[in-house]
C-alpha cells in the first residue's frame, strides 16, 4: 500500500480559510459542549494508561481501532458476507439460521429467460425490465451529464467576474436531499405544473410529463443531472484550473483557434481527471434510486423501475417478500460496482504516478 | 441595472465581444434560471392556498382574496370586482348557483343581485398562506420528524468524527502489524455501497434490535472510510517530532491524541463534519427501510409518506419541503466557498 491513499491523487490540505471557520464553529460550540468532552476524555485516561502500560503502543493502536472497525466489521463486512449466504437460501424467514439452502437457484431464476432481448419472457421480468431501464439509464444519463459538466466547467474557467457566484449556482442543487429534488420536479412536472404552464403560451400541447412513458423516463435523467452537474462540474473546474497557463499563453501567441486548442490542449490535459469522473459518474448512475423514486416511483407501470428499487421492493416492498432473490440481485449490482471502482482506483494512480513525473 | 450588468458581464481582459463569450453568458443565464427557478418556485409555491394551487395556470406570486364583513352574515364573504351593463363595481359574493352568483354590494347588504360568474373576476391581493407552515407542527407529526432528523444527524456526525479520527489516528503515527491489511478492508469497503447489502444489514440490524430505531439508522452510517482517508491524509502532515516530545514529557498515547493530534486536525474535521451533517440529513433509502412507525421517521421519510398519500395535499408538503431543505441552504450560505474548494480537492461527496 502506497504512502498516500489513491482517491486522492495529491495529499489535499484545506484551504487557509478553513482556519477562519474552525474558529468561528469552536466559538459557537463554546464551553457547552466542550467542557462534558473534556471531562469524559479526562476521565477515561487513567484506564488508558493502565492500558498503555500493559499493551505497550501496539495495543494502543488497537484500543484507537476498535470503534471504528468494530462498526465496519458488524455492519459493512458481516453483511457483506452474509449477503452472498443469503442469496442462496430461499423463503421470507428474515434470519439465515431459518432459511432453506438452495443453492444457485436463485440466481438461476433471475437469469432464466427464454428471449434475453425480451423481459416478458423472463421468469423474473421485473428484474430485467429494471436491467434494461438500468442500462439505458446509465449511457444516457451519463454521457449526457459529462457533456454538460464539461461545458459548465469550461465555461466557468473563463475569465469571469463574480466566479464564485455563478460556481455556486450551479453547485446549489447537489446539497439538496433527494427527496426535496424529487417532489421539486414533481411539483413542476405534473400535469397543472409549470412546464405545461410555460410551454401552452408557446403554442405547444400540455404533457403528462410523469404519465407518459417516455418523458417519465427522460424526467428521471434531466432531474438527476440537475441535481449532480454541480459536483462533476466542479471536479472538472478543479482539473482545468491545473493545467498550466503558459500553454494557452503560447497557443494564443501562434494564432491557434480556440476550437484547436480545446482538442489540442484542454481535452488531453483534462483527460485524467475526466476518467475519474466519469467513473464516479457511472457508479452512481448505476444505483440510481432516490430521486427517480420520488420523483415517479418506478412508473409508469415499470417504466422508471431502477435495479436498487427492485431490491428494494423484492426484499422489502412487495407483499411476497423474496430476502434471498433481492440478495442474489444486489450481489450482481455489486460485481459491476467493483468492476467500475477497481477501474476508477486504477486510473487514480497512474494519475498519482504521472504527476510524480512531473 | 445597467450598472450591474455591466459588472457582470465586463470581461477581464476589456477586449470585445467574441462568440465564446455569447455562448458564456448565454450558458449562465440559463443555469441561473434552470438551477435556481426550481427552489424559488418551490417556495413561491408554499405560501399559496390549496384554491390557488389547483389554479392553471398559476400565478407567480401568492394571492389571497380580499374579504369583508357584511351585515347580517356571520362570515366575512370574499369580494370580486365585476363588470356588466350596469358598470364596474365591487360586489360581495353570498353564494354560488350554477353560472350564477348572488351577490350583495357590501355598502348596502339588503339588496341581492343576481350576476353570471364571467362577468366577475375576484378581487385579490398579494398575501402568504402562513397556515401550511403552522399547520403540519400542529396536526401533523412534522414536529416529531425535524426532532428525529436532528437526533441522527448531530448523533451520527459526532461518532463519526470520533471513531473516524481515532481510527486515523492509529493508521497515520503507529507501526504494527497488519496496518496495510487494516487500510485494504477499508479501501474495499469503498466498493460496497448500502445498496448492495440492504437484506443482511437489516436481518442483522433486526437481530440486534434495532428495527425502528434511530440507532438502526446511524450505525450503519457512521464508520465512513471517505472521512477515514480525509483525516489519515491530514495526520500524515503533522510532524511526528511533536508526538516525540510530548511522549517525552510522560503523556499518554491518548492525551496526544486528544489533546495534540485532534486539535491540529481541526480543519479537516470540520470538513468532514460539515459533509457528515449533509449526508445524515438527506439520508433516504436506510431509514426508509429501518424505520417502519411514524413515530420514527426522519424528516426524509416522512415527507416522502405525505407525498404517497393517495390524496396529495400539496399545500403542506411544499411546505415542509421548504423546511427540510433550510439546514442545507444555512450550510450552503456560509460554507459554499469552503465545501466547493473541499469537494474539488478531495472528491469528496
Amino acid at each position: 500500500m502506497p504512502a498516500s491513499m489513491p482517491m486522492w491523487p495529491r495529499p489535499w490540505l484545506p484551504p487557509a480559510e478553513t482556519e477562519g471557520i474552525v474558529a468561528q464553529l469552536k466559538q459557537m460550540a463554546g464551553a457547552v459542549v466542550t467542557a462534558p468532552l473534556g471531562w469524559a476524555a479526562r476521565a477515561i485516561d487513567p484506564p488508558l494508561r493502565l492500558w498503555q502500560r500493559l499493551t505497550g503502543t501496539g495495543g494502543m493502536a488497537a484500543f484507537f481501532l476498535l470503534p471504528n472497525m468494530a462498526i465496519f466489521g458488524v455492519f459493512v463486512l458481516l453483511p457483506l458476507v452474509i449477503n452472498f449466504a443469503y442469496s442462496m437460501t430461499t423463503g421470507g424467514a428474515l434470519f439465515l439460521s431459518d432459511r432453506e439452502y438452495v443453492g444457485a437457484a436463485q440466481y438461476a431464476q433471475l437469469l432464466d429467460c427464454d428471449d434475453y432481448t425480451d423481459p416478458s419472457t423472463c421468469a423474473q421480468d421485473q428484474f430485467w425490465t429494471a436491467l434494461a431501464n438500468t442500462a439505458l439509464f446509465v449511457v444516457l444519463q451519463v454521457s449526457l451529464l459529462i457533456v454538460t459538466a464539461t461545458i459548465t466547467a469550461l465555461i466557468l474557467n473563463r475569465e469571469l467576474r463574480a466566479r464564485s457566484f455563478w460556481r455556486a449556482v450551479f453547485f446549489f442543487p447537489v446539497l439538496l436531499s433527494p427527496v426535496v429534488v424529487g417532489l421539486i420536479w414533481r411539483w413542476i412536472l405534473q400535469r397543472d405544473g409549470l412546464l405545461n404552464a410555460m410551454i401552452i403560451p408557446m403554442g405547444l400541447d400540455p404533457v403528462n410529463w410523469l404519465i407518459e412513458r417516455n418523458w417519465a423516463f427522460a424526467a428521471a435523467i434531466g432531474v438527476t443531472i440537475w441535481a449532480h452537474l454541480g459536483f462533476y462540474a466542479l471536479i472538472l473546474l478543479a482539473g482545468l484550473q491545473a493545467i498550466p497557463k503558459d500553454l494557452y499563453e503560447a497557443a494564443e501567441m501562434d494564432g491557434t483557434k480556440p476550437g484547436r486548442v480545446f482538442w489540442r490542449i484542454t481535452l488531453p490535459l483534462l483527460m485524467p481527471n475526466l476518467l475519474v469522473v466519469i467513473v464516479l459518474a457511472l457508479i452512481r448512475a448505476v444505483q440510481v434510486f432516490d430521486e427517480a423514486f420520488v420523483l415517479t416511483g418506478g412508473g409508469p407501470g415499470t417504466a422508471t423501475l431502477f435495479l436498487t428499487q427492485y431490491i428494494y421492493e423484492v426484499g422489502f416492498a412487495s407483499l411476497l417478500k423474496n430476502p434471498g432473490l433481492a440478495a442474489a440481485a444486489s450481489i450482481l449490482m455489486g460485481a459491476v460496482l467493483v468492476v467500475l471502482t477497481l477501474i476508477q482506483l486504477a486510473i487514480s494512480r497512474r494519475n498519482e504516478k504521472k504527476g510524480k513525473l512531473k | 441595472m445597467s450598472r450591474v450588468s455591466a459588472f457582470l458581464f465586463r470581461r477581464r481582459g476589456g477586449k470585445g465581444w467574441h462568440w465564446t463569450d455569447v455562448v458564456t453568458f448565454g450558458w449562465l443565464f440559463f443555469g441561473v434560471i434552470v438551477m435556481f427557478g426550481p427552489a424559488l418556485w418551490l417556495i413561491m409555491s408554499s405560501f399559496k392556498s390549496p384554491a390557488q394551487l389547483a389554479e392553471f395556470p398559476p400565478t407567480a406570486l401568492p394571492y389571497e382574496s380580499r374579504t369583508v364583513v357584511v351585515e347580517g352574515y356571520d362570515k366575512p364573504l370574499p369580494l370580486f370586482i365585476v363588470t356588466d351593463e350596469a358598470g364596474t363595481r365591487t360586489l360581495a359574493e353570498v353564494r354560488r348557483v350554477g353560472t350564477t352568483a348572488q351577490m350583495v354590494d357590501p355598502a348596502n347588504s339588503g339588496e341581492i343581485q343576481r350576476v353570471n360568474i364571467a362577468n366577475r373576476v375576484p378581487d385579490r391581493q398579494v398575501g402568504f398562506a402562513w397556515d401550511n407552515y403552522v399547520q403540519p407542527f400542529l396536526a401533523f407529526d412534522f414536529m416529531l420528524y425535524l426532532k428525529n432528523s436532528v437526533f441522527v444527524t448531530v448523533v451520527a456526525t459526532l461518532i463519526t468524527l470520533l471513531t473516524n479520527s481515532m481510527a486515523a489516528f492509529a493508521l497515520s503515527k503507529y507501526e504494527f502489524r497488519g496496518r496495510n491489511a487494516v487500510m485494504l478492508t477499508v479501501l474495499a469497503t469503498l466498493m460496497i455501497p448500502l445498496s448492495v447489502i440492504l437484506v443482511p444489514l437489516y436481518s442483522i440490524i433486526s437481530a440486534v434490535g434495532l428495527f425502528n430505531s434511530l440507532w438502526g439508522v446511524i450505525l450503519p452510517t457512521v464508520a465512513t472510510p471517505t472521512g477515514i482517508f480525509l483525516l489519515r491524509q491530514y495526520m500524515l502532515t503533522i510532524p511526528d517530532e511533536l508526538l516525540e516530545a510530548a511522549r517525552m514529557d510522560h503523556a499518554s498515547e491518548w492525551q496526544i491524541y486528544w489533546r495534540i493530534v485532534l486539535p491540529l486536525t481541526a480543519p479537516a474535521l470540520a470538513v468532514l463534519g460539515i459533509f457528515s451533517v449533509v449526508w445524515r440529513w438527506n439520508d433516504f433509502l436506510w431509514p426508509l427501510i429501518v424505520l417502519s412507525r411514524k413515530e420514527v421517521y426522519t424528516l426524509q421519510v416522512g415527507l416522502n409518506t405525505y407525498a404517497g398519500e393517495l390524496n396529495v395535499q400539496w399545500h403542506f408538503i411544499l411546505a415542509m419541503t421548504v423546511v427540510t431543505m433550510i439546514p442545507v441552504v444555512i450550510v450552503f450560505l456560509f460554507l459554499q466557498r469552503f465545501i466547493t474548494t473541499g469537494i474539488a480537492g478531495s472528491g469528496l461527496k
